[in-house]
């Protein structure tokens, strides 16, 4: 398995890049024609991934944002959203439906749900203090063919 | 401001665009100031004109369902695209906000 294309991009976490991050990996995944419903489902789960960095990681104060995206010559998308804001003290309870450290701010806790239920594979990685990382697979193409033409 | 229409108790909110966790903090203040009024008992979520909605959307309809709910009144969804369908699905959204078809 090869790679077939790679981008990595740094944004300020302010709430006007949670719409940049969403075109950003729009743009990149085009040239692959997904259909309608994976393009949705990526743009949907990066919507997530970043909107938690910049409200929970940095607590709206600011700091950067990294987007990195990789697709691989088997169809597979791999996309990390990474912080160093005050990380997660409990990974397992905070994917964990409806679980929000919010309270009253009318966020649902429904962002890792929606990004596990339309990526295939979702990691969680934090530390307190330092920062955490989310990784998402998804297989965008059955077959190697399309990909291994635009290699 | 908000496009929406009203008859009697019911308003109707149309939304377009994209609703992510930026849009709905603008739009939370400005919904509870139009839905201010105890009359108002019916609201209705237009969404068919919205092109992408994340789970943003989830906490902003839930929010408006609790203020409806104790005035003794009802919210309702219209949308059309699958994507964002599928959103409120997950949250199992439609068994508290009846789904329009």
């Amino acid at each position: 398995m090869s790679i077939v294309n790679e981008m990595r991009v740094d944004f300020l976490a302010c709430p006007e890049n949670e719409a940049f991050a969403r075109m950003v990996i729009s743009a990149f995944l085009l040239p692959l024609n997904p259909t309608l419903e994976q393009m949705g489902d990526v743009k949907t789960s990066v919507s997530e991934a970043v909107t938690n960095a910049i409200i929970h990681g940095y607590a709206g104060r600011g700091g950067t944002v990294r987007m990195k995206a990789l697709l691989e010559s088997d169809g597979t998308l791999t996309v990390e959203v990474i912080d160093n804001g005050r990380g997660i003290e409990d990974v397992a309870e905070a994917r964990k439906p409806f679980f929000t450290s919010l309270e009253g701010s009318e966020r649902s806790g429904m962002g890792f749900t929606v990004m596990e239920s339309f990526m295939d594979d979702l990691d969680v990685k934090s530390q307190p203090g330092v920062g955490t990382t989310v990784r998402m697979r998804k297989r965008l193409c059955p077959d190697e063919m399309p990909l291994a033409r635009n290699a | 401001m908000i496009n929406h229409e009203r008859r009697r108790g019911a308003v109707v909110v149309t939304l377009a665009g994209e609703l992510d966790h930026r849009r709905a903090d603008q739009l939370r203040p400005e919904l509870d100031e139009l839905l201010r009024d105890p009359k108002i008992k019916e609201l209705v979520f237009d969404l068919t004109g919205l092109s992408f909605m994340d789970s943003s959307g989830i906490g902003m309809v839930l929010g408006r369902y609790k203020l409806m709910a104790r005035r003794g009144g009802s919210v309702s969804v219209r949308c059309q695209n699958q994507q964002i369908d599928r959103v409120f699905e997950l949250a199992g959204l439609y068994q508290i906000v009846k789904k329009l078809a």
